[in-house]
């Protein structure tokens, strides 16, 4: 079978380490656990090599490994630490609303047109700080919806949630990290501009 | 008659899935006479287009030692690739 000349596994630490570093460290915020499953990948990539088909690029195939392997610990973190009762129950921002439901403050204005937040790096740390201060179940939810776009299917049988219990989980993640992101981005990125 | 509290909620699951007509329509009509839930959504949404585009780009602008590979990750993977 015909494969690209650039194969040799001791290479690929150095050629793809960093790149699948990052990749996990985005979806699982945790630097041990993230080099644990890079080295997995690599490991379960050099087993496996013979299943490698050359037809897609070495670090597509690589990245697909590891997303597998993202999926798993998602998997293994909601048996071992599943939603509670009262995570579902409560309001997650309950000062934000009167007793009539009404904002008491609502969302700021968060100036001009954002949308190239992607490209600022601190945007990014700031969002991954606000995501770890989510339970794991709130930010794995949020990782695979909006950070991966799977589906509201797939994400149930990953977290073993219903889908009603899955809006919930992600309203109150969507909420949380909003009013996060404002308080620790945006209201600062403001002042810091008057 | 819908609250903020309830639409906010249904901002959300209409990310997620769609809504009944009902459901819709008394969102649609709040948003038209409530900037701060206008505005919410709009966040919401900026988040969302923000997080996917940060999963799509290849290379991240601007590295930084924390997003790297440290040496002895490295060293650790080498060697368990070299004894498996």
């Amino acid at each position: 079978m015909a494969k690209p000349a650039n194969t040799d596994p001791a290479e690929w630490v150095d050629r793809y380490g960093d790149y699948l570093f990052r990749y996990a460290m985005l979806r699982l915020r945790d630097r041990s656990t993230a080099e644990d499953l890079v080295q997995e990948t690599f490991l379960a990539a050099f087993k496996d090599y013979g299943s490698f088909s050359g037809k897609s690029s070495e670090s597509t195939w690589l990245v697909g490994i590891l997303k597998h392997k993202i999926i798993d610990h998602f998997r293994r973190q909601s048996r071992e630490a599943p939603l509670g009762e009262k995570d579902l129950r409560e309001h997650p921002d309950p000062s934000s609303f009167d007793g009539s439901g009404h904002w008491t403050s609502g969302p700021a204005d968060w100036g001009g047109n954002p949308a190239d937040l992607y490209r600022e790096k601190k945007f990014l740390d700031q969002l991954t700080k606000c995501l770890s201060g989510l339970s794991p179940n709130l930010a794995n939810a949020f990782t695979l919806r909006e950070i991966e776009g799977a589906d509201t299917g797939e994400i149930c049988k990953v977290l073993n949630v219903t889908e009603t219990n899955l809006w919930v989980i992600l309203h109150r993640a969507r909420m949380l990290l909003r009013r996060c992101l404002e308080a620790n981005w945006f209201e600062k990125s403001s002042k810091k501009g008057s | 008659m819908l609250s903020c509290k309830d639409v906010t909620q249904l901002i959300s699951e209409s990310m997620d899935a769609s809504l009944p007509i009902g459901k819709r329509i008394g969102v649609r009509l709040h948003l038209l006479i409530c900037k701060f839930c206008l505005r919410y959504e709009r966040q919401l949404l900026l988040i969302r287009e923000t997080a996917r585009r940060l999963a799509a780009i290849e290379e991240p602008p601007i590295l930084s030692a924390g997003e790297l590979l440290s040496a002895e990750a490295k060293e650790r993977i080498r060697e368990s690739l070299a004894n498996p």
